[in-house]
């Protein structure tokens, strides 16, 4: 008995480690931060002014329900992209060339956000191949404007966070027994109603919790919105960057972070709620 | 004739292997007829045509004389019950049953009315609401056969669906099953590898082997007189010799053992003798009996199903004898010397 407890310990001390080193002490930190407030004569108080702030100017409110309905529609458009791939490498293919398939779907994570964004510039740009294709087989006369627009930045955050969708998703799916799919065929169920009475309710879990993941990334996503998107493209967690690195106001930016953390839990919670999934079901 | 399944040198391959060779026979209405055969045999394969998830390489299947060729399961008159019963985990018993139905869009009312009257027959009443996940292994056969016979189909398939069951229940679904049969009288086409499952229940049984069948009978007549030694095999437990010779109606064994059997106007090469043909200490004024000296080599004791192991003098061979359970072989022990005895007729002689 005594042997086991003490490898227990010396199992969970690296979990505990990361969770106090990397997690909560910097969020209570920035907690803190984001509650202390700088008055004139220099001296730290603790205010609510850092969360005031947001709410006085219309722009951190338009940028925040902005990135809010856009997070949640790049995560639709990712199931609906992702969807009938994920079926097919389960479902369709063989297990032999499945697995081969799916490591090439992994291909883009390996080469790293930040390359794959400048390769949709490559593709989006005015004289891009995107356009020079469309020129040159006469379809338009002039360039279309895809590149700096909201356009090509729902593209670069689709494009970075499917891959995260498919993989819970293709687990929900091979769990699930093909004599299933038969057995509702059998009792005389169309391709469609199988699809919506069978398939999805069974991997509504996996649906849910590759959703979460994709939610996630995108919303605190920086990089496709900052390069990809225009003028109008506002993305909070660039307001947040702005904070701390522009205007130097720290104790705003933590506040702005801890909004950000606060509507993206309450997004999920909703999602959970509406789809009839719990969170430590969806997770593991 | 009223049939209610024809098939026509039904065939099904894939590439080069042939899983179903130009199989042919009818099945008549309202009865329980089941397909019985190994693993790899093609039973399945011939289910899955029947039921339209396969389609045949050549030949032709006529359900109440139409042609089933290139339509779809939805679309057949037949309904399967899967070999793991494939129930929705995420519906409860009801919507189960009720699946199929809502398919057709029929009324709420009807669709309620017929599931209650088919969880009544199958005995589930008060298990509505309960989820598939929460049954016992024989609940969730009930819910698998009435999900398919609420339907009222021409035919309901059944693939090995007591193969996952315990020994107990499994003898008791049995019973169950052949009884629901003839109440509801839907014709059943049961598949199965299991010989006891398939005579206990059915009124005919196909024995297939390598894509064909080789016989077609009651279970009764399958037992007594099997056409093919596949069958004889197959069917049954049966002790199996290799024959050398034939001549002046003497059938000797490799082992060297000769037994009298009149009338073969063949050259057999495989003798069957089943375990309960055989008489012990026969008496003398017997006659058309065949007298073998034997020794008791062991006695294999499994309740009304005790048999003896025991070697043939003459020949070195080990058989299985049927042993009663009653007061006259009580005393009977390993190394004993027996005689046993064996009619004529109960020497099943084979070709190949």
């Amino acid at each position: 008995m005594k042997k086991s407890n003490s490898t227990f310990y010396l199992l969970i001390t690296p979990v505990l480690l990361w969770l106090l080193a990397l997690i909560v002490i910097p969020h209570l930190d920035m907690l803190f931060r984001s509650f202390r407030f700088e008055t004139d004569d220099g001296s730290w108080v603790f205010s609510l002014n850092n969360y005031l702030a947001f709410f006085e100017d219309k722009i951190y409110w338009l940028t925040f329900v902005q990135t809010a309905l856009y997070s949640i529609g790049v995560t639709i458009l990712a199931f609906v992209v992702t969807f009938p791939v994920a079926f097919f490498l389960t479902k369709v293919v063989g297990k032999r060339y499945s697995s081969f398939m799916t490591l090439l779907l992994l291909i883009p994570i390996w080469i790293g956000e930040l390359v794959t964004v400048y390769g949709w510039m490559i593709l989006l740009r005015d004289n891009g191949v995107i356009n020079s294709f469309l020129l040159k087989i006469g379809v338009i006369n002039s360039p279309i404007e895809m590149l700096f627009t909201n356009f090509s930045m729902t593209i670069g955050l689709l494009y970075i966070s499917m891959l995260f969708m498919i993989v819970p998703m293709m687990s929900a799916l091979e769990s699930m027994d093909d004599s299933l799919i038969e057995a509702a065929s059998d009792l005389g169920a169309s391709k469609w109603t199988i699809f919506r009475q069978i398939v999805i309710p069974y991997t509504t879990p996996g649906i849910v919790s590759g959703g979460i993941i994709v939610f996630m990334l995108v919303i605190g996503d920086y990089v496709a919105p900052n390069i990809l998107g225009g003028k109008s493209s506002l993305w909070f967690t660039e307001q947040i960057y702005n904070k701390f690195l522009a205007s130097f106001n720290w104790s705003e930016g933590a506040a702005f972070g801890f909004l950000l953390l606060l509507l993206s839990s309450c997004i999920v919670w909703v999602a959970l709620k509406l789809s009839g999934q719990k969170l430590d079901k969806v997770g593991s | 004739m009223n049939y209610v399944l024809e098939i026509k040198n039904l065939t099904k391959k894939f590439g080069n292997f042939t899983a179903v060779d130009s199989v042919s026979f009818n099945v008549e209405d309202g009865g329980f007829f089941s397909i019985l055969g190994g693993s790899g045999c093609g039973k399945t394969t011939l289910l899955r045509m029947i039921s339209g998830f396969e389609e045949e390489t050549a030949g032709d299947l006529l359900i109440r004389g139409e042609s089933m060729k290139g339509i779809p399961p939805e679309r057949r008159p037949v309904n399967i019950v899967f070999q793991n019963l494939a129930l929705f985990p995420m519906m409860n018993v009801e919507k189960n049953v009720a699946f199929g139905l809502q398919r057709q869009r029929l009324p709420k009312s009807e669709i309620q009315s017929r599931v209650n009257e088919m969880l009544e027959r199958v005995g589930l009443v008060g298990f509505e609401k309960k989820k598939v996940t929460e049954l016992s292994g024989g609940q969730r056969q009930r819910v698998a056969i009435a999900r398919s016979l609420v339907l009222k189909p021409e035919i309901l398939l059944l693939d090995e669906p007591l193969g996952a069951l315990d020994r107990k229940l499994r003898e008791h679904m049995k019973v169950e099953l052949k009884v629901l049969q003839k109440e509801i009288g839907t014709t059943f086409i049961y598949i199965t590898h299991d010989q006891s499952e398939a005579l206990v229940m059915s009124d005919t049984v196909a024995v297939m082997n390598e894509g064909r069948f080789e016989q077609i009978d009651t279970p009764k007549c399958l037992y007594k007189n099997p056409e093919t030694s596949f069958v004889a095999g197959f069917v049954g437990e049966s002790n199996e010799f290799d024959i050398a010779s034939y001549v002046n109606g003497k059938l000797t064994t490799s082992k060297g053992c000769v037994l009298a059997k009149q009338k073969l106007d063949f050259q057999p090469k495989k003798l069957f003798i089943r375990p309960e043909a055989f008489i012990l200490n026969p008496a003398a004024d017997l006659s058309g009996i065949e007298r073998i000296e034997m020794q008791v080599k062991s006695i294999l004791f499994d309740g009304s199903n005790t048999k003896i192991a025991a070697i043939i003098k003459s020949g070195h061979q080990e058989v299985l004898i049927s042993l009663p359970q009653n007061a006259q072989f009580e005393d009977l022990r390993e190394g004993d010397d027996i005689l046993v005895g064996v009619h004529q007729d109960d020497l099943k002689c084979y070709k190949d």
